[in-house]
């Protein structure tokens, strides 16, 4: 173990592998200082086992009805109680892990490149280039959001992928907007200016030189993104838009939760406390991440 | 020997870094009359914390120790930063490398020159602008009342030091520290800006600390130079000998650079283990 | 007569509308090191990024070994010219390490034996091969200078343009930088176009010198009138005398 670290923290690394494991090592080791990161990891790594593990760990199918047991408070049997069908909510959230998981992940994938790579031409192309790409996205930010996922959901039909690609529409600008304000700022940097002058092209200087240094801040930004990103499924399920049933989306689960809000709190709480942990748990990351990685200490590290 | 203006034994400079504390200043000793003194380096070596440890400004967690920090009397380690704020400005002046930096970019020239004395000292509006105006004059700025008005991004870099200058001698303090006031400069207007801190200091008779890595510049503006590697002083000697200066290291500086009439092949490097004992860099 | 490396003929720059050079004409010859000399704002460095193509907006003529530039950066050119900056701390990508920086402009340009070739040329400009996977921040201001010379380098230039190339750095690391300049130059038969404002700099490494001040050439002048004091123009002189030298009748 002493070994290994002292290879990771190696002033002269020997090869380009060590050289990025020390880099990477040494974020990882600034990001176990932070508490808050801690805590908003060991958060999302719950939710991680909960979703991968599901089966496992929910002790009732998430939707196996049992009519006679409608509606119970939680007890030793019903953790977090019963719904209206007599499904039990524990199981229901567990499964509803998976949900969350698939909807903030294929967000991500879908939305954060998108908005980098569009951010990272504009900036660096300048000029009408920059003006036209930059207006469509100020048309995009100018709506507000969930608004805008509901027109798309409305047009491209209700359903959880549906729900998806509409989040991640709404969502790419914000990282378009973030990429291309930082690569305003390295563009006429002199280490942009020499790589352009050994003849990479302009597609090679964005790709490799600009993109990787767009990259920690919208990282950061799409992890403090991703408690609004859920936030947004949920109020789409909420709506009836997102997950149908019987899918145990935690926003649909709260909707049907509404009508016995007064006398079964827990139908509609259980699933709302876990939106607001997920939602805490990518907050804290990504103010942890930000510490480590924000580009201002970018040089110290 | 009159009593000196300020007198410093044993004041070290410490950050603490990942491996253990680090001393950037390592217990230097001297002492300033009512004179021009020259502290001369390279990067890290401890010469602008220096500067800044006898106001008092090295930020946490930097940590100031001292045997003894006098100024005029006052016992500056026991100064409470209130009363070195009464202190700053006041009597002892601090004048940064880049302007742009140290000027207040929404005020006018004026308004910030007048700030500067109004702080330490209340003044009826009228008599503030005629001292306002009449700084400006000293520091050779053609036309007081237009640059005046000015706000700092619409004036030069020379212009702006000298704008500084104006700020930081107003109050008339007994001390100025003037932490490479010229190396954003051009050749010509650093001349211009040295001979105006030059003619100020000596005539109200103040002391002045000259911060630089430039030997020659010291050498020329300067009564004494104190010569620091590593936060220490190595060299101690009157401007005007630096040339016999007898440390390796200040020798190798003064070899290392190139001369007007210069006719070696190569330049001799420094060579550190000549002075360094321990095994370090 | 042989070929110039750089030859500028009635060259104009500007930056948007706000003209920075007027008609500057001058050559330099194979194997030359010359000099641009002049205060800020004299559009010394303006020239340089003209000649890359950095500066896209000129008039007049410019030709680099015989073939006249065009007016951005193109892949021929980075194989015969090559430019080195000023600020260290700017000019090396943060986030890459030594290895990628030297062998990017092999890569762009495709060529092979990349692993040896980065190994020759940290030898070449006087750097251990322990520093080959450092990232930047992990390396000197002197340090970052050689890798930067050493990137320029890669391509294997005639020519190198030097944007005040020591003036970030501390006295004793100057030295050394400008005694690898001197070195490569001997040994590769390089032509140097060097920017500074540094005029003792100028009498240990050019030939020749070029003063500017406002966008001008003032006065061109071999190194050997620089060194006895010789200058001709009330300009270079003043200059001359504010570096600390002692002037004698031209």
């Amino acid at each position: 173990m002493t070994a290994l670290r002292t290879w990771l923290l190696d002033d002269s690394p020997a090869s380009r592998l060590q050289a990025n494991l020390g880099r990477a090592w040494r974020v990882w080791s600034a990001l176990l200082r932070n508490p808050l990161a801690v805590v908003g990891g060991l958060i999302i790594l719950v939710l991680v086992v909960m979703a991968v593990f599901a089966p496992l760990i929910a002790p009732y199918s998430p939707i196996g009805q049992d009519l006679a047991n409608r509606l119970t408070p939680p007890s030793a049997a019903h953790w977090m109680g019963t719904d209206e069908l007599g499904r039990d909510i524990y199981s229901r959230v567990v499964y509803g892990a998976r949900i969350t998981l698939l909807i903030v992940t294929m967000v991500a994938v879908i939305a954060a490149p998108v908005g980098l790579v569009i951010g990272a031409v504009s900036g660096y192309f300048g000029g009408w280039t920059d003006r036209i790409l930059m207006g469509v996205t100020d048309i995009f930010l100018s709506m507000p959001k969930l608004i805008l996922a509901l027109a798309f959901v409305a047009a491209l039909g209700p359903g959880i992928e549906n729900a998806i690609i509409a989040i991640a529409i709404t969502a790419w600008p914000v990282y378009a907007r973030i990429a291309r304000a930082e690569t305003i700022t390295f563009r006429d940097s002199e280490f942009i200016a020499a790589v352009r002058l050994q003849g990479a092209s302009a597609a090679r200087v964005i790709l490799r030189h600009v993109l990787p240094l767009c990259a920690s801040s919208t990282i950061i930004r799409v992890t403090l993104d991703m408690a609004g990103i859920i936030l947004t499924a949920a109020g789409l399920g909420f709506l009836g838009l997102g997950a149908q049933p019987p899918l145990p989306e935690w926003g649909a689960m709260i909707a049907r939760g509404r009508n016995f809000i007064l006398d079964q709190w827990w139908v509609a709480t259980m699933p709302g406390f876990a939106i607001i942990l997920v939602s805490l748990g990518f907050c804290f990351l990504g103010d942890g991440l930000r510490d480590v990685l924000d580009p201002k200490q970018g040089g110290k590290q | 020997m009159s009593v000196p203006l300020l007198d410093v034994e044993n004041l070290t400079v410490t950050f603490p870094t990942a491996s253990g504390p680090v001393d950037v200043v390592k217990g230097i000793s001297f002492s300033l009359g009512r004179e021009r003194l020259g502290i001369v380096g390279e990067s890290g070596s401890g010469k602008s914390m220096t500067g800044r440890a006898i106001l008092k400004l090295i930020r946490k967690p930097g940590r100031v120790t001292a045997d003894e920090m006098v100024f005029d009397g006052i016992d500056l380690t026991a100064q409470s930063e209130r009363d070195m704020r009464r202190l700053r400005g006041a009597r002892i002046s601090m004048v940064m490398q880049d302007p742009k930096f140290s000027l207040n970019p929404v005020m006018t020239v004026g308004e910030q020159i007048a700030e500067a004395l109004v702080t330490h000292k209340k003044l009826p509006r009228r008599e503030l602008r005629a001292r306002v105006l009449s700084m400006l004059e000293a520091v050779r700025i053609n036309e007081p009342e237009r640059v005046a008005k000015l706000y700092p991004h619409e004036v030069s870099g020379g212009m702006g030091q000298r704008i500084m200058i104006a700020m930081m001698l107003i109050p008339e303090p007994d001390l100025l520290i003037a932490d490479e006031p010229t190396s954003a400069l051009d050749v010509s207007v650093q001349a211009q800006v040295l001979d105006i801190i030059d003619d100020l200091v000596t005539g109200k008779g103040m002391g002045l600390i000259l911060i630089s890595h430039d030997l020659n510049l010291v050498a020329r503006y300067c009564d004494r130079i104190l010569v620091m590697n590593s936060g220490e002083i190595v060299e101690s000697c009157k401007a005007g000998d630096l040339h016999n200066a007898t440390h390796p290291y200040t020798r190798g500086l003064i070899a290392a650079m190139p001369r007007m009439d210069e006719d070696r092949e190569e330049l001799p490097v420094l060579d550190h283990s000549a002075w360094t004992t321990g095994a370090g860099t | 007569m042989t070929q110039a490396a750089i030859e500028l003929e009635n060259l104009s720059i500007s930056y948007g509308k706000t003209p920075v050079v007027h008609d500057v004409t001058f050559s330099v010859a194979e194997g030359e090191s010359f000099a641009l000399v002049g205060e800020s704002g004299s559009g010394k460095s303006t020239i340089l990024r003209a000649i890359t193509g950095l500066a896209p907006d000129w008039t007049g003529r410019i030709a680099v070994l015989g073939a006249p530039r065009g007016h951005a950066p193109d892949r021929a050119f980075a194989k015969t010219c090559q430019m080195v900056f000023q600020d260290p701390y700017g000019s090396i990508h943060p986030r890459k390490t030594v290895d990628d920086c030297l062998a990017e402009p092999l890569a762009v340009h495709g060529i092979g034996g990349r692993d040896q070739r980065v190994r020759d040329m940290l030898a070449a400009v006087g750097l251990d091969q322990r520093f080959r996977f450092r990232f930047p921040h992990q390396l000197s201001g002197g340090q970052r200078q050689r890798v930067a010379i050493a990137r320029a380098l890669m391509l294997e230039p005639r020519v190198m343009l030097l944007d005040e190339p020591t003036s970030a750095l501390d006295v004793s690391v100057q030295a050394e930088i400008l005694n690898l300049l001197k070195k490569l130059r001997r040994e590769q038969g390089l032509t140097y176009l060097m920017v500074t404002h540094n005029l003792p700099v100028v009498s240990f490494l050019c030939d020749r010198l070029a003063v500017m001040r406002h966008g001008r050439v003032v006065e061109i002048a071999d190194a050997e009138a620089l060194k006895t004091g010789r200058l001709a123009d009330p300009y270079s002189r003043e200059l001359y005398a504010a570096s600390g030298g002692t002037l004698q009748p031209a």
